[in-house]
């Protein structure tokens, strides 16, 4: 497996150590690098022990929503008569983020190896990876993986003569973005229409076949074995306080060095965009940056002087999702990045709540005429109210997800959107009342 | 009593069971929070956005059908938010729906119509291209436009969930989501019309009602469907004197908004071109149209003669004429005629398990039983196929209260899927029943719905295990039609008068006695077609037949009568579990006489006195003097059902359980009438198991 970018000495490489080894994705390698040690660990310690060190680490799920990694494992109920699951989300589907994928194919079972430490510390003997249906050479992949670790008794029965057995299986999803959304993915991973489920109950009292059920991120999985080994505490103070550890950062757009690095958490942005991304492409004006993801409030450049970590990103009105940073110079037309990121959007949407159904595709046809120079002057007030309409009144986060950059968009380059209606000569014809 | 949570809405306190839907509780106390996709009795969906309240330290509007009551909750449901969220979520409905209000079947009692009136803005800022996709139709009944629909999911959900058929699905996603049969392009369900019902808007619209008339234009008559014996009230439609559409949309009646495909559609039968319009005489050998004033007195001459010369009468009542009109026929048969040649087509063995129950109170199961009930025996009895009433009861009780249910059939039923036990056992099903006895004995109480199957001793063996069990049960058994019930309480037996009592003197001849007697003078069939299948022995009897159409009955008739449907007369109709209900007129059909009506005339010609001939007054008699018939007449006449009460006395019945034989309609056939049902013929894709 080659890697698509040299990695940089700036980075911190705790879960992507083994990122562009020879064979990093077999099991005589993992072993050989210290693999399994930490699940040897947590087969020693209690399910308390592990999960405390765990909160200790204060993991934040890499998925994009942040929450803490530790909480979630201690919501699952500990006596219950049902069986527990763990499900992996691998439907890494929020444009600009890649980092689950090189995970999966460079360092698998250090994944598998989280999913063990999971299971060992809820109790759960069977498990899922929901791999995005466009990752097909992936769950070949990880079908091989899995194969491997099965002849070497890294899941099974007994596994490494530990006691404790483990089932785990990959499961394909079928190309929505909405499937990624962890109760969505649930209702995929049963078989039925991917579209969300009514929270409470969440997952970890009433998940994957109305069981008890972890479902992770791919990467904060793959985090698990190194917070065992190092301890939870050195992984916290790799980061900043509450914000703890390394996160890979998918770095695309402008830049001179796009690809995926593992930078500790709190590091400031433009360090790590000309430091590490080796600056503008073209030496070019930054103008704007997705932080994390498409779902995130877009900065503007002056703006992107920041920490990254979950605080401050709040803080800015932003966030660090799911850590897909999409740079974008001065030549960038933004009222033509709204209508690509609506036009995602409007695709993706499940078509279950009636403002993201409805919202997105109002939006992504009103953005396709102002482009095509037939807008109105009322339109630019009018798409950041809709968006406004549509924020925090749908069923997921999909239709926040929709609505946020786009508000921020409107607010920070409102200009561009208006010199696109002024092209249109008719733009302030009022519409004529009829009494 | 469940807790009592105190909470405020819109700065009024309100109380609210704990658990309870912030929805429920608005609505109890008087306050609307408005909702497309949130349906009582179904699973919930939050997914139409309409009910968003701002609830006090939430961070953002909650939709109140999925938040429960808590303590001291604060909601506001009018505050400048929630009005706001409310408008722009009906803006967002209204971009793709068409509008076309105007043609729309629903315009007028159209959901979405009314929440933009109460809700919605005055105008819409939506000046882009709506998203179209031409109407579909599914089946003979259902069509689909789906521009109109607005994804709530109540289609989807009463079809799974409520009819346990699952026939429709969503397709595609995003905007262009649209609703669709699992069949791919064409629907195999139970053709029920629930879905379209349910439908808020006119995105599934009824291809017998479409395009027929506007709601307004309609007047609408709650009375019983006249198919099978669950006395369903279906409201009819009727514009200008023809029954235009069925339904239950106002939850009245024991079934709430329940119907088939026969209590929804299959009224069609009333304006059948074959519907008979004037009496019809044999005149040299031929049926020939006379005028009724003719056909009376042709008929009181022979009446008259035959009563003179103590001449053998023979007389076969119906399944589905009211209790009165059943009521009087024996009346005059015994008085006029003293015989007690009286039958008609049994299906039930009701008077044994009258007799088995003796002295017993509360052992009769109601409609309502078979929802409330904590667990449920069905024997021999196809309930989806042939009460599919009952049937829906028994769904909702197992999806609300998780009931278990044990299943002893012949063959696979629908009930199967959600039985704690299914058992396959025909003839030997109390073997089967004795099987199950440790289960059942543990449950804390059971309805035992049964079929023909159980009758005479071995429904006796049936009572005593179920008194064995030593817990509350209680019986229904399954009749065929309409009135099958009221048919037996009315005294329409050989040996049985009204009210399970003994007949006087000698007991009369059974049905299948009468068609192979030789010497019969006068064969008086009312409302019935023992000839379908059978033929008529007493080639020297005078037939007289009442009825709508000619049947393989009245070809054999001497006189025909036209009679009216159980659609265009008033009276009352007793269903399976014994619960009384009110017919009510909705519809005439020119030439037609009820035969309440025909019976009084004929008494009238032979200078009988039966009393006032009307079916209040004929009510009136059957509550003073049938057992059992002393219900609350109030009751009934703001349409309630009201079960009668159980016979408390020995019924001294000499049953031949031979003669108990149920006809084993399906879904989608009604006896003699099915023939005359265009829905019913068009929609029989494949009668019987198909849809389980």
């Amino acid at each position: 497996m080659k890697l698509y970018n040299e990695p940089s000495p700036l980075e911190t490489r705790v879960i992507s150590k083994r990122f562009g080894t020879q064979n990093s994705w077999r099991v005589d390698t993992y072993l050989a690098t210290g693999g399994m040690q930490a699940f040897k660990k947590a087969c020693e310690m209690t399910q308390d022990q592990i999960i405390d060190e765990v909160k200790a680490s204060s993991l934040r799920g890499r998925g994009g929503a942040g929450f803490p990694t530790g909480m979630k494992w201690s919501f699952v109920p500990r006596q219950s008569e049902l069986p527990k699951y763990i499900v992996v989300n691998a439907d890494e589907s929020e444009p600009g983020t890649c980092k689950d994928r090189l995970l999966m194919e460079h360092d698998p079972i250090q994944m598998v190896e989280g999913i063990l430490i999971a299971a060992k510390a809820v109790g759960a003997s069977k498990g899922w990876v929901y791999i995005r249906g466009e990752y097909r050479y992936l769950i070949d992949h990880m079908d091989a993986v899995m194969k491997e670790c099965y002849e070497r008794n890294l899941l099974g029965k007994n596994i490494l003569g530990t006691g404790f057995d483990f089932d785990l299986y990959t499961q394909t999803g079928a190309g929505a973005y909405e499937c990624g959304e962890e109760s969505a993915l649930l209702e995929s991973l049963e078989g039925k229409r991917g579209v969300p489920r009514i929270r409470p109950p969440f997952p970890a009292v009433s998940g994957a076949f109305q069981c008890p059920t972890v479902l992770n991120n791919v990467e904060t999985f793959s985090t698990v074995p190194a917070i065992l080994n190092g301890g939870g505490k050195w992984y916290a103070e790799l980061g900043t306080p509450r914000n703890g550890g390394t996160r890979l950062v998918c770095l695309a757009g402008h830049v001179n060095k796009p690809g995926v690095y593992e930078v500790p958490l709190g590091m400031n942005m433009m360090y790590f965009l000309n430091e590490i991304g080796g600056g503008m492409l073209g030496g070019r004006k930054l103008k704007a940056i997705i932080p994390g993801g498409s779902s995130c409030p877009i900065l503007s450049a002056e703006e992107c002087d920041i920490a990254m970590d979950y605080d401050t990103m709040a803080k800015a009105g932003t966030m660090l999702g799911s850590g897909g940073m999409m740079v974008m110079d001065e030549t960038t037309d933004m009222v033509k990045v709204a209508l690509r990121i609506m036009r995602f959007y409007n695709h993706e949407s499940c078509g279950w709540c009636i403002p993201c159904r409805e919202g997105t595709t109002w939006l992504r046809k009103m953005l396709v005429r102002i482009i095509d120079g037939n807008g109105a002057s009322r339109d630019v007030d009018l798409i950041g109210d809709l968006a406004q309409s549509m924020l925090g009144r749908t069923f997921c986060p999909l239709g926040d997800a929709a609505a946020l950059p786009t508000i921020s968009l409107v607010k920070k380059w409102r200009p561009e959107f208006e010199a696109y209606v002024a092209k249109n000569p008719f733009a302030s014809t009022e519409l004529v009342q009829v009494a | 009593m469940s807790n009592l949570v105190k909470l405020t809405i819109n700065d009024t306190p309100v109380e609210a069971p704990a658990g309870s839907l912030l929805i429920d509780a608005a609505k109890t106390a008087g306050i609307e929070i408005p909702a497309f996709c949130y349906y009582e009795g179904m699973s919930l969906q939050a997914a139409c956005r309409m009910c968003l309240v701002e609830i006090e330290k939430a961070p953002k509007l909650m939709a109140a059908c999925v938040v429960p009551v808590a303590e001291g909750m604060v909601v506001r449901t009018e505050s400048e938010a929630v009005v706001k969220a409310r408008k722009t979520t009906l803006e967002f409905l209204l971009t793709n729906h068409p509008l076309d209000c105007p043609v729309c079947d629903k315009g007028g009692e159209c959901e979405l119509q009314d929440m933009v009136f109460k809700y919605g803005a005055g105008e819409s800022r939506f000046t882009e291209v709506k998203h179209h996709v031409p109407e579909k139709q599914w089946s003979p009944v259902v069509f689909y436009d789906g521009p109109r629909c607005i994804l709530c999911y109540r289609c989807v959900r009463v079809c799974n969930e409520g009819m346990g058929v699952g026939a429709l699905g969503v397709v595609n996603r995003g905007v262009v989501s649209e609703i669709a049969p699992s069949h791919g392009d064409h629907l195999e369900c139970d053709e029920c019309g629930s879905c379209i019902d349910i439908c808020p808007v006119g995105a599934l619209t009824s291809g017998a009602y479409r395009y027929k008339t506007r709601p307004w234009e309609m007047e609408h008559t709650g009375t019983i469907c006249t198919h099978c014996s669950d006395g369903c009230k279906t409201t009819l439609g009727t514009r200008n004197g023809e029954i235009v559409r069925g339904n239950n949309r106002d939850r009245s009646g024991v079934n709430g908004e329940f119907l088939c495909v026969k209590g929804r559609y299959a009224f069609d039968f009333n304006h059948h071109p074959e519907r008979l319009q004037a009496p019809l005489l044999r005149v040299d050998g031929k049926l020939e149209e006379v005028s009724w004033s003719r056909a009376l007195q042709v008929l009181v001459e022979k009446f008259k003669a035959v009563r003179d010369a103590k001449g053998n009468v023979g007389v076969i009542g119906s399944t589905r004429t009211s209790n009165e009109e059943a009521f009087l026929l024996q009346k005059f048969a015994r008085t006029v005629f003293g015989t007690n040649n009286i039958d008609h087509h049994r299906s039930g063995d009701v008077a044994t398990l009258l007799d088995a129950l003796s002295g017993k109170t509360g052992a009769l199961g109601t409609s309502a039983d078979c929802y409330t009930s904590k667990a449920v025996l069905i024997i021999g009895a196809d309930l989806s196929q042939q009460h599919p009433f009952l049937a829906n009861q028994i769904r909702a009780n197992v999806r609300h209260h998780k009931t278990p249910v044990y299943v002893v059939t012949p063959g696979a039923v629908r009930e199967d899927k959600t039985a704690k036990k299914a058992v396959r056992a025909g003839e030997d099903w109390l073997a089967a029943v004795e099987n199950l006895k440790g289960s059942l004995a543990g449950e804390k109480e059971l309805l035992v719905v049964f079929g023909d199957a159980v009758k005479g001793e071995g429904l006796r063996k049936l009572v005593a295990l179920g008194d064995s069990l030593g817990i509350p049960v209680k019986y229904i058994a399954l009749v065929d039609y309409a009135n099958s019930r009221g048919a037996m309480d009315m005294g329409l037996l050989p040996d049985l008068g009204p009210g399970y009592h003994a007949v006087e003197g000698k007991a009369g001849l059974t049905l299948p006695q009468m068609l192979a007697a030789t010497d019969l003078d006068l064969v008086w069939v009312v409302g019935a077609n023992p000839l379908k299948k059978a033929s008529l022995a007493s080639s020297k009897a005078f037939v007289v037949v009442q009825d709508l159409f000619r049947t393989e009955t009245a070809e054999r008739a001497d006189l025909v009568l036209p009679a009216a449907s159980a659609y265009e007369k008033n009276g009352t109709v007793t269903n399976t579990c014994g619960e009384v209900q009110r017919l009510k007129k909705a519809a005439d059909t020119v030439g037609a006489k009820t035969d309440l009506a025909i019976i009084g005339l004929i008494a009238r010609g032979l200078g009988v006195n039966l009393g006032k001939v009307d079916a209040d007054n004929v009510f009136a008699e059957i509550q003073k003097t049938v057992r059992g018939y002393n219900v609350p007449l109030p009751v009934i006449v703001t349409g309630g059902a009201a079960q009668t009460q159980p016979v408390n006395g020995r019924v001294p019945s000499n049953v031949l359980p031979d003669l108990i034989r149920s006809a084993g309609d399906t879904l989608f056939t009604t006896g003699t009438l099915t023939k005359y049902s265009k829905v019913l013929n068009e929609v029989m894709e494949g009668p019987g198991g198909l849809y389980r």
